[in-house]
Order: structure tokens, then sequence, then C-alpha cells
């Protein structure tokens, strides 16, 4: 996690010394939002409506452009019905199913949550509900042990349904605060691995109705514009409530959530920004549209 | 989502009947739609950028072909230059020379190196070489298990790492070891960092310098967006990579970082991943590639042969 100090520098550079907004300045802006993977679509949209405002002359102060700009991306991010926080429920377990693709960074984010969890006095619980991938049982006991929290698993190949079922009783046996879910990657267009996490799904609200309270999709930020194909068809797969952007820590900056956003309207709760147990924090849509704008290399420096 | 490119482009050339040749003018908007289709593909801005202006030059002037609309005639034009671009022949693993021959995959968190080593163990075992997987990875929770899964899986030998061991001394160890029992090829799974982590950066360097490498595999994720050419700049520049593997293939992205990852570094695209599973890995088909990247499959075949 690199600070934040020169996160305007690109924006800045550009801006400095102009008085007003001039073409080669919105095709600039343009090449920010593209290269910050929020779309080709998308950038062109809100660049032609500038273009248009500028034309109409209800706009010609380039920091009040960049306002704008901002504003704009902003709403996307937060027109969403859901609360941003986690809303756990009066009683019972918190359930927490975390899915995505391959690699994204479930598994470490669970390790991450567990820690925010107990930082707050709650008691965790961890679910290897992972058992395709080699060692993805073993990764997650060390999730485990790190956070000095039971991790149910069964064995390598088992259906993770039944690992998931066992859990939610041993959860609610021993009044477990919170349990965390893990699943296997999978690819979203493989129809026969989407059919395992919907059923992993009705077995939870079986054993505890109501379960699981949110469906975690993790993002990566290095992700181009499949993140919309991937959101769209976890979403119709089994309806998910919140997002986690990881891996914030590079350069990528992850455009892609705003129009996951925008058109999902779900709401992001975490960003990773590193491998450690501590490098998870709560979103916040102005610093995140900030760093759109801001400069890659000066940030890395 | 995405209308077809070629709907788009038939569409730009309605308008313009009875021309002969392509202008300068009908061009421009035929390659604003290129552009289009390239950014939605996720290559790179820049990249594109040069792209268009290098297509341009060349379609300028050329005679439409009677078998052809403009539109098409456009589309060939831009698939041929991606075809080119992506690398026309097929690249394979460096396995002459000095013995054991030594590769090293690199790269990004959770791209799928561990993964491709026990692919590209298989492949290689498969060739008759005798592999040995080198797991070099102590940082991530059970990295070192996770290879010797794949290893067991594979019935290959892994050596047997631990967390307490430096990676370079990991190497070096390894590689004593596969002299001793006659490995001719070890696949060393390092631990996925990012480019900007310079202290980690330098543990491949150092690993370069001490281990006699064939190849450097960086490996990479297809999903990736803008930031590609970032990454693969870096590890290129830090490590002078041999070549490319694009995993997660499979999906429906439409790949876009081949090209950007492509043109940054010059090296040759070798595999792509497009499955969990071991057999999971193929060689890398510039021409599938380029049509994905487009968006459009069975069209370019027709137009291919007229
Ligand atoms: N730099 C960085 N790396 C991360 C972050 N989150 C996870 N990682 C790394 O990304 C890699 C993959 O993380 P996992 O948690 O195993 O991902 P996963 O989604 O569970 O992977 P599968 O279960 O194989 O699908 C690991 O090397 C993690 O250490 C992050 O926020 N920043
Ligand atoms: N769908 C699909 N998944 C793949 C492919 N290649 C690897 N994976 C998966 O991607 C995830 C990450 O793969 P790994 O091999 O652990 O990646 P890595 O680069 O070694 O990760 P780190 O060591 O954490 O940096 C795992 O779930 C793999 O099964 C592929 O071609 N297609
Ligand atoms: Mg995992
Ligand atoms: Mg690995």
């Amino acid at each position: 996690g690199k600070t934040r100090e020169s996160l305007t520098y690109q924006m800045d550079a550009l801006f400095l010394g102009k008085k007003e907004i001039d073409g080669v300045m919105l095709d600039d802006l343009e090449e920010i939002l593209i290269t910050a993977d929020i779309g080709v679509n998308t950038a062109m949209e809100l660049i032609e409506e500038a273009r248009r405002k500028v034309k109409r002359k209800e706009l010609s102060d380039p920091s009040a452009l960049k306002e704008l700009l901002k504003k704009q991306i902003r709403a996307f991010i937060l027109e969403n019905d859901e609360d941003a926080a986690l809303v756990m429920p009066e009683q019972g377990p918190f359930v927490i199913m975390v899915i995505g693709v391959n690699g994204v960074g479930k598994t470490t984010t669970i390790g991450k949550i567990a820690n925010k969890f107990i930082q707050s006095g709650s008691s965790v619980m961890l679910v290897a509900g992972d058992t395709f991938r080699a060692a993805a049982v073993s990764q997650l006991k060390i999730w485990g042990e790190r956070n000095n929290v039971p991790v149910i698993a069964h064995k390598e190949g088992a259906d993770p349904s039944s690992v998931v079922f066992d859990a939610l009783g041993i959860a609610q046996s021993k009044n477990v605060d919170v349990v965390l879910v893990d699943t296997a990657g999978r690819m979203h267009t493989k129809d026969n691995l989407m059919e395992e996490l919907k059923k992993i799904k009705r077995v939870m609200n079986k054993k505890l109705p109501g379960s699981p309270h949110e469906i975690m999709l993790v993002i990566d930020a290095t992700t181009g514009q499949n993140g919309i194909s991937q959101a769209r068809l976890f979403n119709d797969a089994v309806g998910v409530t919140g997002l986690t952007l990881t891996k914030l820590d590079g350069t990528s900056k992850g455009g892609i959530v705003a129009n996951i956003c925008r058109e999902m309207k779900i709401p992001i709760r975490f960003i990773g920004i590193g491998e450690q147990m501590d490098d998870l924090r709560d979103f916040d849509a102005g610093d995140f549209v900030d760093a759109l704008f801001a400069d890659t290399n000066q940030q890395s420096r | 989502m995405f209308e077809n490119l070629s709907d788009r482009l038939e569409g730009v050339f309605k308008k313009l009947r009875g021309h002969g040749k392509l202008s300068e003018e009908n061009i421009a908007e035929a390659m604003r739609e290129v552009r289009t289709a390239l950014l939605e593909a996720d290559v790179n801005f820049k990249v594109a950028k040069d792209f268009v202006a290098t297509v341009t030059q060349k379609a300028v002037g050329r005679e439409v072909s009677g078998a052809l609309s403009p539109g098409q005639q456009v589309i060939k034009i831009v698939h041929e230059e991606l075809v080119e671009l992506l690398g026309g022949v097929t690249e394979q693993i460096e396995l002459d020379g000095r013995q054991p021959v030594v590769i090293m995959m690199a790269g990004l968190q959770g791209s799928g190196k561990t993964t491709t080593s026990g692919k590209l163990a298989k492949m290689l075992k498969a060739k008759g070489r005798k592999p040995y997987l080198v797991p070099a990875d102590i940082y991530r929770p059970a990295a070192i298990e996770q290879l010797q899964v794949l290893g067991e899986r594979l019935e290959i030998p892994v050596h047997p790492s631990t967390t307490d061991i430096k990676p370079v001394e990991i190497c070096h160890q390894a590689l004593k070891e596969a002299e001793v029992r006659n490995y001719d090829t070890l696949i060393i799974d390092t631990a996925g960092r990012l480019h900007i982590d310079e202290a980690l950066m330098d543990e491949l360097k150092e690993i370069q310098a001490a281990i006699p490498l064939s190849e450097v595999l960086f490996v990479a994720d297809a999903m990736t967006g803008q930031d590609a050419v970032t990454v693969a700049d870096k590890f290129n520049s830090d490590l002078e990579v041999s070549g490319i593997v694009l995993t997660k293939m499979e999906g429906d992205a439409r790949g876009g970082a081949a090209l950007s990852i492509k043109n940054i570094t010059g090296k040759p695209i070798k595999f792509v991943g497009i499955g969990e599973g071991l057999d999971d890995l193929e060689v890398f088909h510039p021409e599938r590639v380029a049509s994905r990247i487009l968006g459009m499959g069975d069209i370019l075949t027709l137009i291919e042969k007229a």
C-alpha cells in the first residue's frame, strides 16, 4: 500500500496552466479513463457529455470538468440499493460466501476478513469449500492458524456442499458469530461449476435459513472488460450482494468495477492492498475515483 | 454485448457507394470502429493507437477486390496485421543446448504459474524428457505443497523445498540434485509478485544470475486489462523474458492483453492455458486469438478464402 499523496498528479499536470477546456484536454482525459479500465464506451460517453456541455457553454473551467467526471463516476458506484457496510443478522451466525474466477484472491481475502472480525471481537470459523484445487485446504488452514480460528474441512475431492452443510451445523451449535466460506475458483462460463455454486447456496439456506447472508464476488484489479461478464454471470447464478476489489497495491486502477456497480448496483465492501493479513481496507468511493485519475508511475515511486 | 465489428464496418461503408479504392476518409471512419473494437478487447490504449496508424497506411489506396465488400477488405487487412503482430510462427520451448534445461516461471500473483508448471512438466514428460519440479515460492501459504500435489498426480519428482531456505539456494540445490539423478528439465515455480516490488524482482534477478536459465516464461492472465503492458514491460526489462504463457483462455475474455504483451515485449507467446486440468495447455495460435480480439470467428475464414 503506497501513500496516495501524488494521486492527482496526472490530472494536475494535464490542467497545469490551462484556463480553458480544449479538445486535447478532452482526448487526454478519455485516455486516462480508458487506461484505468473503465471501458471505451463509458469513457466516450462521459467525454461526449462533457464536450456537449463545453459547446453549450455550460462548462468552461478545467477544474469543474475534473469534478464533474469524478462526480459522475462516483455516482455509478454509489447508486446501489444496498448498505455499503455489512449488516449482521440479529442472531445466529453471519455467513459470508466468497466467490470468483480463478486466482483473484478469494482465500487470501477470507484470511483478511477473519482478522477484521476478530479485531472487532467476533468469533470466526472458516470453511474449506474449495475441495478441488491442489492444496487449497492447506492454504486455508494456514490462514486459520494465523487467525487462530477453526477451519472446517473434508478431504480433497469431497462435495463442497457437504462440507458447508456440516460446517453450518457446527457453527450453530458452537454459537460462532461469523462463518467465512471459501469456494473454488471457477470460470463464470462453465455451466457445471456454476450449478455447483447454486447447490452450495441451496444447501446453506436449507441448513440455516437466510444464509448465506453475503455473497461476495472478488474481482482482481488487473481485470479488464471481462469483469463485466464475470459479475453478470455470477450474479445470474447466485446473486452477488457485495464486491471486494483485490490487488490494488499494483499499478492497475480497477476501473471496471465502476461499470459493474453501474450495471448491477452492487456495493463494493473492501479493497485488498497486499498479501498480508492486515492488507484489507473498507472501500472509499472518493479515494477510489481520485486514484483512477492518478499517474501510475508517480504512485509506484 | 458488443455489436460485431464486421456489422459496424458494413454500416460505415454502406454510406459510400461506388468506390473502387479505399480512400483516406472512408478508412478513417472504419478505423475508429477498429479502435473501439480493440479497446473493448482490452488492447492497451497506446498499442491500439499505433496499430490503427499502421493499418491505415496499409489500407489506403488498396484496390477493393471484387469478391470482398470494403468492410470485409478492411477486416482482412486488420486481421492479417494482427496475426503478424501476434507472431507468425508457433514457438517451442528451448530444449537443445546446455543440459539440464532450466525453465523459470514468473508473473503476478494468481496468474497461473504453479498450475502451468505442472502442465508443462506433463507435456515435456510426454515428449520423453525427465522433468524436475522445483517449488521456489516460500511466501504463499501452501505453495510448495500445491506443487507437490501436482507432482504426485503426474508422477513427476518434486524438489523437497522448505520455506526456510532462500529461493536462490533452493534452485542451486535442485540443480545439483537434478545432475545427480539425471533429470534433464528443471521447472522452477516462483512466487507471484508485483512488478513494482523491487525487493522481490531482485530475488528473480538473483536466481537468473546464479542459475543458467534456458527459458524465463512470463505467465499472464488472459483477462488482464490495460495494465498488461506496464507489468509485462517491467518483467521483461528486469529479466529478459524468453516467452509468454497466457492462462485462463477458455473463458469469454477477448484477450487483447495478448497483443499488448506481445507488442511491448516483442517476445513470443508460447502457450495458452485453457483450463485448470493438467492437460489444459496448448501451443499458441495467432489466427485464433486475432479473430477473438476482433470478436469474430467464422466470418474470417470466409474472408481469408476470398
Ligand atoms: N498483491 C496482492 N496480492 C494478493 C492480494 N490478494 C491476494 N493476493 C495474492 O494473489 C494470489 C492468489 O490468491 P488466492 O487467495 O489464493 O486466490 P483465490 O481466488 O483463492 O485462488 P483460487 O482458489 O486458486 O481460485 C496469492 O499469491 C495471494 O497472495 C492483494 O490484495 N494484493
Ligand atoms: N480456468 C483456468 N484456471 C486456471 C488456468 N491456469 C491456472 N488456473 C487456476 O488459476 C488459479 C491460480 O493458479 P496458480 O497456478 O495457483 O497461480 P500462481 O500464479 O501460481 O499463483 P501465486 O503462486 O499465488 O502467484 C488456480 O485456481 C488455478 O487452478 C487456466 O488456464 N484456466
Ligand atoms: Mg482459493
Ligand atoms: Mg504459485
